[in-house]
């Protein structure tokens, strides 16, 4: 990957090239990356990843046009890239109408931050993965490496955002689809709590080879799991909490905005990008505060704001992407130990993890999706068996409204483990749902 | 337009390649991947900046000592290729003790591939795209009840490249082409949008990719229709006949035969993130997967369908198979490596999105032939039931069995005739169950060929691009539901 001495280097060359009407805004991402999947404890595919993306985005008066290039890591080469990039640039700008839409941040805030790389030793990892699954079905992937998020412009900021993380997301199999779902993430290798995991993991697993039931269709009180909970919120974080999306009635939770739907007063949703892992600045260079009330008391707050949001619907940017999805969510905590979650629940489901899931009826914010991985009927407070997969759908004024009884009091920190085009530096901090009911539909 | 990254010869990265091979190792394969794509769009009546991507970088595999190990670098020059084969070796020695075993692909063959070209992207000029699209966005504004309308064209060109050290030299081009149409009309507290088939009318080609699906004349009638259904009634609820058009067909034949039969899926490879399949190794031939009236392709020789390709990206040559024929599952979706892991006959499927991912086992073109019942009398031979048109929701189990998929829009059929449409169409299954339902299939005037531009999967993870077609068919017995259900 690069640093931040060669990014500025690319820019302020690219700057001195740009004529006395034009502005550079430039982002990158950059990444060194280890990976080594597994299944049934050996490795599957193994490898590591060197790459390095710019996005320029040239503007002249109000008109302009965005490309993203591969550098090499020649410093010759990439410095022609850069430069052919911006003619390409040029020459389509010619073709382009004013962009009514477009803002620049004229308030140019520089930061810098590298976090210590205290990532292990990569053979020592795979051995202590080894050693950890002993002769069990283990499936899963590891990833570490340095990340960094990058902007720069030719009005002089710049900013550079560095992190050095592993992300070890596990499952042990029992048989078929009974298993149990587990990760490890951070900055630097703990074993003690690898192991604390491990043990947590067996445990569950012990629970699992008992037979498992089918439930028939109907309503069951139900604890989620953090893990689970984060599915389901997953989902709203498309294109529920970004100002596009709700000017346009296409927010799923339209029926919160208009008082047709009602979530439970406990519910404290934001975008907390003081305890997150995300960059405090956006691919434009607009900074982000450290934290964006979404939903407070059950009622909506603000909404992410992108740049062009906030010039088409008159309204202030906040620092969000323009996907105006949230980076570093949490949701805040409420009054249940999560060590009484179980006897909390007395009889129902208990669900470590929902998957798949998607919206059955997006206005009104009703989600259908499946159980998977560790789902246990509990009565009377202790685990009885583990249940077959079952599709719940239900909305969310039911689920973290008039259906919740109560959330657990210390949020999980989770570290988004996703990898599309890149290692995501995206994360969640959110506590377990205990509901009198679920509605399961098949 | 002037050249962003200037692209390296077969032969030029085939002799860096060969001066940069390490000692000591039983195979190398380098995969040289230049991609440059163009997007545009119109949203709400204004034309956003257009985006241009070059990308251009090269993953090296090396087979060592029992091991494997992989390397992705954008730097292509020799010295470059040489610390990647290094890294990669390394990996393949680290590993090699607990690896699951690959022997190397022993590629040795030549070949080439070009999409078909009609009419070349640049044919049209920029202002000329961004006029079109400037004219259809527009004639999706038909009223204030229209609050959201935009449309898109995106364009990719990827060149791959794949050497071996064993001689093998495979070189192939794809030019795609991605056109969208979305309106979403709202009012009291609902909202209803319909698309040009929902991303699904793309192709190999050029500029007459347009035209397949009729994007110029498109708009009006998806306005119109996201309109109607803010006041239509909602879909009944009631166990039915449904009859399914193909931008659905494409959605139900990738997530309930597509995913079930890949097999890195069945030995396991997916079941921490992708899941894992209801199908077994033990099922193929004997398998009763559809009733009579299926039969399911794997064909990567369909001109102009998305994932058509003359070899994988192991280099393996592709050919048109049977997966499921009259009903009974044949084969899985496996490359070479999973058939020699599972010991069963697949198909030429080894596939990765980009440079920076190793290939898995994934669906290309998976197609449900065409059969012999016209339209008509699909539609005549429903007595209660619902016709059903382009996909807007799918959530399925991790073992690809109980599946619940809603539509855009549906069409109400009664004693044999359409009748009115509803809004918010849904139905729910379990896999085996409704493919054995399959009670009539159109014939080639209902059949269309079409893609998925995004299909997640993989750890890594990874987005690629599908290729689908389909008839109209009929399914029985069928729980169908509106939203209030």
């Amino acid at each position: 990957m690069i640093d931040q001495q060669y990014f500025d280097g690319l820019i302020t060359t690219a700057t001195a090239t740009l004529s006395g009407e034009e502005t550079l805004l430039a982002g990158a991402h950059t990444e060194d990356t280890d990976f080594a999947r597994f299944n049934n404890a050996h490795v599957r595919q193994a490898g590591s990843i060197t790459q390095t993306t710019v996005d320029l985005d040239l503007i002249e008066g109000r008109r302009h046009t965005q490309a993203t290039v591969q550098l090499s890591g020649g410093v010759d080469d990439d410095h022609d890239r850069i430069a052919s990039v911006l003619g390409r640039l040029r020459e389509q700008r010619a073709f382009v109408p004013d962009d009514p839409h477009l803002i620049v941040n004229t308030e140019p805030v520089s930061t810098h931050h590298v976090g210590e790389n205290q990532l292990p030793d990569r053979d020592d990892t795979l051995a202590a993965i080894a050693d950890g699954a002993d002769d069990r079905d283990l499936v899963g992937i590891y990833t570490a490496g340095s990340v960094a998020s990058a902007f720069a412009s030719s009005l002089g900021q710049r900013n550079w955002f560095e992190t050095s993380t592993f992300n070890f997301d596990w499952t042990f199999y029992l048989r078929a689809d009974k298993a149990v779902k587990s990760s490890y993430a951070g900055f630097d290798w703990d074993q003690a709590a690898f192991d604390r995991k491990l043990v947590d993991a067996s445990v569950k697993l012990g629970a699992l080879a008992r037979q498992p039931i089918d439930l028939p269709r109907g309503e069951y009180a139900a604890y989620l799991t953090p893990a689970a909970l984060d599915e389901v919120i997953g989902l709203l974080s498309w294109n529920s909490f970004g100002a596009r999306a709700q000017k346009t009635s296409q927010s799923a939770l339209l029926h919160l905005l208009t008082g047709q739907g009602e979530l439970a007063p406990s519910i404290r949703i934001s975008e907390d990008t003081a305890n997150g892992v995300a960059p405090n600045f956006q691919e434009q260079g607009f900074m982000r505060p450290d934290e964006v009330v979404l939903i407070e008391h059950g009622k909506p707050v603000d909404a992410l704001v992108s740049p062009r949001s906030a010039v088409e619907f008159d309204l202030t940017p906040n620092g969000a992407a323009s996907d105006e999805s949230p980076q570093s969510l949490a949701i805040a905590g409420g009054d249940i130990d999560a060590d009484d979650a179980i006897a909390e629940l007395g009889t129902g489901l208990y669900i470590g993890n929902l998957w798949y899931s998607n919206f059955s009826d997006q206005p009104a914010c009703r989600v259908t999706g499946m159980t998977r991985f560790a789902t246990f009927w509990v009565e009377g407070g202790e685990i009885v068996a583990p249940v077959n997969v079952l599709r719940f759908d239900d909305s969310i004024y039911n689920m973290l409204g008039s259906q919740l009884k109560g959330l657990t009091s210390e949020p999980e920190f989770v570290f988004d483990n996703s990898t599309y085009g890149q290692r995501s530096n995206g994360s969640s901090r959110l506590p377990g749902a205990l509901l009198e009911a679920m509605r399961f539909t098949l | 337009m002037s050249t962003v990254i200037m692209t390296n010869s077969a032969d030029t990265l085939a002799t860096r390649f060969s001066n940069a091979l390490p000692a000591g190792i039983d195979e190398a394969t380098l995969r040289v991947i230049d991609e440059e794509s163009e997007w545009l769009a119109v949203t709400r009546g204004t034309v956003e900046p257009v985006h241009s991507s070059f990308d251009s970088g090269a993953m090296v595999t090396v087979w060592a000592n029992g091991g494997t190990g992989i390397a992705a670098t954008s730097d292509l020059s020799e010295s470059g290729l040489r610390a990647a084969l290094a890294e990669a070796k390394r990996w393949a020695e680290a590993t090699a003790s607990r690896a699951i075993a690959v022997a190397p692909p022993g590629l040795a063959h030549s070949g080439s591939y070009t999409s078909p070209l009609e009419q070349s992207w640049d044919a049209m000029g920029l202002s000329e795209r961004i006029d079109l699209l400037r004219e259809v966005e527009d004639q999706l504004n038909i009223g204030d009840r229209i609050v959201d309308r935009r449309a898109s064209l995106g364009r990719r060109t990827v060149r791959s490249v794949l050497l071996s050290s064993q001689g093998g030299e495979i070189e192939q081009t794809f030019h795609f082409v991605y056109p969208m149409l979305a309106a979403t009309a709202a009012a009291n507290g609902d909202a209803q949008t319909r698309t040009y088939g929902r991303g699904s009318f793309c192709g190999q080609g050029g500029i007459e990719v347009l035209d397949r699906f009729g994007f110029r004349d498109a708009a009006p009638r998806i306005a119109a229709e996201a309109i109607e259904l803010l006041d239509a009634p909602n879909c009944p609820t009631d166990t039915m006949e449904i009859l399914v058009a193909p931008d659905q067909m494409i959605l139900q034949i990738h997530e309930s035969i597509g995913h079930p039969l890949e097999l890195d899926r069945i030995l396991g490879d997916e079941r921490n993130f992708a899941g894992t399949s209801f199908v077994t190794a033990d099922m193929f031939g004997s398998f009763q997967y559809g009733s009579e009236l299926l039969n399911v392709t794997f064909d990567p020789t369909v001109e102009g369908q998305l994932a058509s390709y003359a070899f994988d990206d192991d280099g393996t040559p592709a050919t048109r198979q049977h997966l499921i024929q009259d009903g009974l599952l044949l084969r899985p979706l496996g490359s070479a490596s999973s058939q020699v892991r599972a010991g069963i006959e697949g198909v030429a499927n080894s596939r990765a999105c980009a440079w920076n991912r190793p290939p898995i086992d994934r669906m290309a073109n998976l197609n449900v032939e065409a059969g012999e019942s016209s339209l008509d009398e699909l539609i005549g031979g429903i007595e209660h039931g619902v016709f059903l048109h382009t996909n807007n929701s799918w959530s399925i189990d991790d073992s690809r069995n109980k599946f619940q998929f809603s539509c855009e829009l549906g069409q109400v059929i009664r004693n044999g005739e359409l009748a009115e449409k509803v809004r918010n169409p849904s139905y729910r299954g379990i896999s085996r169950n409704f493919w054995r339902n399959l009670s009539g299939v159109g014939d080639q005037s209902t059949f269309a060929v079409m893609g998925t531009p995004n299909c997640g999967k993989g750890e890594l993870n990874q987005v690629i691009g599908t290729g689908h077609a389909a008839p109209v068919c009929k399914f029985s017995d069928i729980e169908v539901f509106g939203a209030d259900q």
